[in-house]
């Protein structure tokens, strides 16, 4: 027997079926009925300090869980707050549902108070959106929704719910099964173009896997691993793909790209074959496209058709799942182990390391390695934008998925904080660092209260170098150190932990770090850890944008 | 290179704005884009002919299919098809002979007159773009005064080509 229920119950009562395990979000008019049916469910209900942060928080606790994040706002400002959230995931492909409270059906195009046309605002930032004007509609829509979320590439899909669609009544179904005629995502590579893969390879002599964010998204870290050490292969990792492969194995090139490891760099622009694996060759990543791996057959193994020979023309395309993909070619790879290349790498591995000035200043590097040191690696780490980030991405080996969450495809300052949030909600039980610089971290700084209110204990550290660093670099270099409006006049941010109720903590001395670091460790509350570092510090390896990808400042020439 | 696309897709509202949003979002340029229902009511077919190369029309296919609400792509200009346009012209009348001209010229290209004013003929067809182009050419020697023209629509002739969710790579 089924009883009645209203829209904004169903909503809930849909949640739990989907196995939400947190939801983020912020009340509002338009969203009423949605909170009164959240105040007596049992499902736990994050109040953020800004709308935005709850989107980034739904895609930090995506991130690490793996599974679709959940935000709710309400209409109008609450919605468009959400809307840099939403665009951050939709460019990482990470996978979310966000529910956004609209005026009444009738009210809709009126331009009533607080109405936003959020279906046209998000449809080319989200994998699909829907209003739903009916409430008999709405258990399909959000059983929909959360597959088109999580399946295929994954994205953040939208749902806007009139407010008088959460109170009108009907009884509760939930599908078990979603058919969508139109949505069929390719899972299992083609068998044909597999084996021509797997001959190619046997064929390589000089063969790089680069890995992307896809491996992460489809757990695909085992395989790959399996794949690399079989055809022993070196593997580089775009950002977005650190972690999918540990970063202190000894295939391992690191990041290549624009602040990539010169050794990664080089090593794509000499390969014979290039393996592209959930990766979408990025302008941040190719530099110069057409001379991009010049001496390469390319073989892209992606599940988004449109991803293939978008930027780069590939010799061998592989639609499909990264997982199931790398399955079937382990079953009948095979390259012979010869050593030169690998030797070759070695050694410029041994040539050319990543490096920064060893003295006795504060460097930004060295806070990350110390982090990573005093965390044995084991941390969740979130960052924010800009030049902190890139050390973040050089310094910081990741051993394992799912533990860097950054802002990739659109760059996203003030992400770090609230998506370190979501993380730690995702996972309680890993330390969460948070590494943001001054200029970032006040994007939305907001959220400490969101942190000590919760007990949701992250530890962010602040690279503060009173610069907002990145442009500063590209203006010291290409703009005849002109610094405009790049340099930040900070608030004493020791303090505004504390005003928080967050234990603030300024470190200016390089021998103070490592104690300050296991300090902060060791205690149970949000620490916020000011690093005054040596402020004209530049990110090296750098291929300025459009060189070629060997065409770098300050590694290998 | 012109080429006729023709999508199967959900008949339902926001479609066309999700399609037209996507080809102004990725800088696709669309000459004339078509929509109606189909055969099956929940289903409508857009004819969208646009311009561009081998490698944006690839990407132009597997952009569309990316939408959720797109159930199949096809590119008939790789198959035989037709093609067909309607066109409303209004021309003017300045000369006492004009109108026996214009309707003459309407007899032999197997157009109608849809319209008789006092001022004004109108004049409808429907065919290839070709026929409609010289139509055009030809009744603008009296002063066109309006041209309205709903752009393609299409169809393949082939009986078992309807297109496909699939890309090219997987059909290799």
């Amino acid at each position: 027997m089924t009883t009645k229920m209203n829209g904004a119950r169903i909503l809930i009562e849909a949640f739990k079926k989907e196995g939400v395990g947190a939801i983020f979000g912020y009340p509002g008019g338009q969203a009423l009925p949605l909170f009164d049916a959240l105040y007596s469910s049992d499902l736990k209900f994050y109040l953020v300090r800004h709308e935005q942060a709850a989107a980034h928080a739904a895609d930090g606790y995506a991130r690490v869980t793996g599974k679709p994040g959940v935000c709710i706002a309400t209409s109008g400002p609450g919605a468009t707050n959400l809307v840099t959230g939403i665009a951050t995931a939709y460019m990482d492909s990470i996978p979310m549902v966000i529910i956004t409270g609209q005026v009444k059906t009738f009210m809709i195009g009126n331009d009533a108070f607080q109405e936003a046309d959020m279906i046209g605002i998000t449809r080319p930032i989200t994998k699909h959106n829907y209003l739903v004007k009916d409430v008999k509609d709405l258990a399909r829509t959000v059983r929909e929704a959360f597959h088109i979320a999580s399946t295929g590439r994954p994205g953040p899909v939208l749902i806007d719910l009139p407010s008088d669609v959460q109170l009108a009544e009907t009884e509760f179904h939930y599908p078990s099964e979603v058919n969508i005629r139109s949505y069929k995502p390719t899972y299992c590579g083609h068998p044909g173009q597999i084996r021509r893969a797997v001959k190619m390879i046997s064929e390589s002599k000089k063969p790089v896997i680069y890995a992307g964010g896809g491996v992460i998204l489809s757990g695909a870290s085992k395989e790959l691993m399996e794949f690399a050490e079989k055809i022993n292969s070196p593997v580089t990792m775009t950002l977005l793909g650190l972690g999918g492969f540990p970063g202190n194995h000894e295939l391992s090139l690191g990041m290549l790209g624009m602040h990539g490891t010169g050794y990664a760099n080089h090593a794509v622009q000499n390969c014979d074959l290039l393996i592209a694996i959930g990766a979408r060759f990025d302008d941040r990543v190719t530099g110069k496209v057409d001379e991009f791996a010049p001496h390469a057959k390319i073989i892209h193994i992606d599940i988004d058709p449109s991803a293939i020979s978008k930027s780069v023309q590939v010799d061998i395309p592989i639609v499909g799942d990264v997982k199931c993909v790398l399955g079937e070619m382990l079953k009948i790879v095979h390259r012979p182990h010869d050593k030169e290349w690998t030797n070759k790498i070695v050694e410029w591995k041994e040539k050319h390391p990543l490096h920064y000035k060893t003295d006795d200043h504060l460097r930004p590097q060295y806070v990350i390695q110390q982090i990573c040191e005093a965390t044995n690696g084991d941390a969740v780490i979130a960052t924010d934008v800009g030049q902190h980030q890139m050390w973040t991405a050089q310094w910081y080996k990741f051993a394992r998925p799912r533990e860097f969450l950054s802002s990739g495809g659109l760059g996203t300052m003030g992400y770090g904080f609230p998506a370190g949030i979501g993380a730690k909600v995702g996972r309680p039980g890993a330390q969460v660092f948070v590494i943001s610089g001054d200029g970032s971290i006040q994007m939305n700084i907001q959220e400490l209260a969101t942190a000590v209110v919760n007990n949701i204990d992250v530890k962010i550290v602040i690279l503060n170098n009173s610069f907002l660093g990145m442009v500063r670099q590209w203006q010291e270099l290409f703009y005849g150190k002109r610094y405009s409006h790049t340099k930040m006049t900070n608030p004493d941010f020791v303090k505004i932990a504390e005003a928080y109720g967050a234990v603030g903590m300024r470190i200016d001395k390089k021998e103070e770090v490592r104690p300050a670091i296991e300090k902060a460790m060791h205690t149970k509350n949000v620490v916020v850890m000011e690093f005054i570092v040596e402020p004209e510090e530049n990110v090296y390896p750098f291929v300025p944008a459009g060189k070629r990808l060997d065409d770098m400042i300050g590694s290998m020439a | 290179m012109k080429h006729t696309i023709s999508a199967l897709v959900e008949n339902h509202s926001g479609v066309l704005s999700r399609i037209s949003g996507l080809f102004s979002a990725r800088g696709f340029n669309i000459d004339s884009l078509t929509v109606g229902e189909t055969e099956d009511p929940t289903v409508s077919r857009m004819t969208i002919v646009v311009d561009g190369d081998e490698r944006t029309l690839e990407q132009v296919k597997k952009q569309l299919n990316k939408l959720i609400d797109v159930i199949t792509v096809q590119d008939l200009t790789k198959s035989r098809f037709i093609d067909r346009e309607l066109i409303l012209i209004k021309v003017g009348i300045q000369a006492p002979n004009d109108r026996a001209q214009i309707i003459e010229i309407a007899d032999t290209m197997k157009a109608d007159v849809a319209d008789l004013g006092i001022d004004t003929i109108t004049v409808e067809a429907t065919g290839e773009t070709q026929k409609i182009d010289n139509l055009v050419e030809l009744l603008r020697q009296f002063g066109i005064k309006e041209i309205v023209r709903t752009g393609k629509i299409a169809m393949s002739l082939d009986p078992k080509e309807k297109g496909s969710k699939t890309s090219k790579e997987e059909e290799e």
